[in-house]
């Protein structure tokens, strides 16, 4: 066991022994975070991962109180706000601001309340990736098999419903089974980076690689390759700088996704301007698409 | 969605059968009574006034308004598709135009040159017209039994309407169409028959 272990973290062989797993759990987080938030900014819900993010920081929380490991602690309760939010059809902006107010009060009202006190709040805010262990490791790491493993399908019906809205009920398709889906594979996603990269790192890195995706790239492919190449490298360069400089890693992370979010700012170079000419057309007889999905459920 | 070539031979008959439909989607009935059936390969156009109902017999026909009275029968197996009177639109659409054709499971590319010319744009650059017409070929070319298209030619000028007359007047197998439309001129020009929606009475 020791030297599979060993031969996992050898190319990590620059980094600190204390720092490896939690660099390996803040890099499964980087990749998936910003697809999760590509797919809920395609839903126009990634306001609710900020909602989904403060409710998982109180219920990791009151977890703690009770012993279980923050991450379970925090996954536990966005997995039920996720199902809520399902079953309630809780959406648009009023429903993820009651998820955000309802997260921070019980945040502060549980951190007061408690003998664990401000002071794991605040951990909770800023993040402990650096204090990340097994646990924290082998749970990102299942969360991003899990992605890897479901989002190509989800995806695929996620953007079916998002050009097709009605396309499901006409169809009398089981479509609860990805929704529902959806929401708990985001209200993971989001818990699970609450409880390692802090409430704020892990909303930035939903929201801004998944919005430069948006911004910048051309195509749905392109834009989860923008989002999670955005995503990775915004986490290695927070995880150099809050090392090499002493800081927190969370404000560091959430710091360098802005930085890097100003790309957002930049004209696209495809975007036509009125009175340009169409596009030149492809050829006569192009070949055939190539279909996404070969089932209709 | 799945292409028609990937299916098992329908069996034969009407793909819908509508008797005595009443339908609305607040607590009363908007439209109806109406009757009529859908064969395999015809193009009906659904006519009425602004405000009769038309759009409230799609929605009724795909479950998302309130049947009030009437039956519904629809061939065992049907297949839908569902264009939208106004296509949802996001402020940023990375998506491209194949992405949408792929996303309604489209085999075949565009029979336009004009259309083919989109496939590789953002659908955030496209016009209101051209995103549009993008639209409705997804539909028609999703390969569905049946295509409810709700006012397909909103939007577009007078080149890109002659091209959804194209659209409709290709064969296509059993596929038939269900079109709503307040342009009557349109409708008599590609439609086999027009059935004509009336506000509900009372």
């Amino acid at each position: 066991m020791e030297g599979l272990i060993g031969s996992v973290l050898s190319p990590l062989g620059w980094l600190d022994p204390l720092f490896r797993l939690p660099f390996l759990t803040g890099l499964a987080l980087a990749c998936v975070l910003p697809a999760l938030g590509a797919l809920l900014m395609l839903r126009e819900e990634w306001l609710a991962a900020l909602g989904l993010a403060h409710l998982a920081a109180a219920s990791a929380l009151l977890g703690l109180a009770v012993g279980l490991p923050a991450v379970i602690g925090g996954t536990l309760g966005a997995l039920g706000a996720g199902l809520a939010k399902s079953l309630l059809a809780a959406r648009g902006n009023a429903a993820y601001a009651f998820m955000i107010l309802i997260g921070w009060s019980s945040l502060m009202l549980i951190a007061a309340n408690t003998a664990l006190g401000d002071a794991l709040g605040h951990a909770l805010m800023d993040g402990q990736l650096y204090f990340g262990g097994w646990v924290e490791f082998a749970t990102s790491l299942m969360l991003a098999c899990l992605c890897l493993a479901t989002l190509p399908w989800l995806g695929r019906r996620l953007l079916r419903a998002r050009f097709f809205p009605r396309f499901e009920q006409a169809n009398r398709l089981p479509a609860w089974r990805w929704h529902l889906g959806m929401d708990l594979l985001s209200a993971t996603g989001v818990a699970v980076g609450t409880a390692t990269l802090g409430l704020m790192g892990a909303f930035a890195l939903v929201l801004v690689p998944a919005w430069l995706g948006f911004r910048l790239a051309r195509g749905w492919r392109a834009t989860l390759a923008v989002a999670i190449g955005m995503g990775v490298a915004a986490y290695l360069l927070a995880f150099w700088a809050a090392l090499a400089f002493d800081q927190p890693f969370g404000p560091v992370l959430v710091a360098v996704l802005i930085a890097t979010g100003t790309l957002g700012l930049l004209p696209r170079i495809d975007r036509r301007r009125p009175g340009d000419k169409e596009a030149r057309p492809s050829p006569a007889s192009p070949p055939r698409i190539p279909p996404a999905s070969a089932g209709r459920g | 969605m799945t292409a028609l070539a990937s299916r098992p031979k329908a069996p034969e008959g009407p793909l819908l059968r509508v008797e005595g439909l009443v339908a609305g989607h607040g607590a009363s009935p908007a439209i109806g009574p109406l009757s009529f059936t859908i064969e395999p390969g015809e193009v009906i156009g659904l006519w009425g006034a602004n405000g009769a109902g038309k759009s409230t017999l799609l929605d009724a026909l795909v479950g998302t308004a309130h049947r009030f009275a009437g039956t519904l029968v629809r061939r065992p197996g049907l297949t839908l598709a569902y264009q939208e009177q106004q296509p949802a639109r996001l402020p940023l659409m990375p998506m491209t135009g194949l992405d949408l054709l792929r996303a309604a499971g489209v085999l075949d590319p565009p029979p336009s040159l004009r259309l083919r010319a989109w496939l590789g744009q953002r659908l955030d650059t496209l016009s209101g017209g051209e995103f549009q017409l993008l639209h409705v070929w997804a539909t028609l070319g999703s390969g569905m039994d049946l295509i409810l298209l709700d006012e397909p030619t909103n939007n577009l000028d007078p080149g890109a309407e002659t091209l959804v007359g194209e659209f409709l007047a290709k064969p296509r197998g059993g596929q038939a169409v269900l079109l709503v439309s307040h342009e009557r001129d349109f409708l008599d020009r590609v439609c086999h028959r027009v059935v004509e929606v009336l506000a509900w009475k009372g």
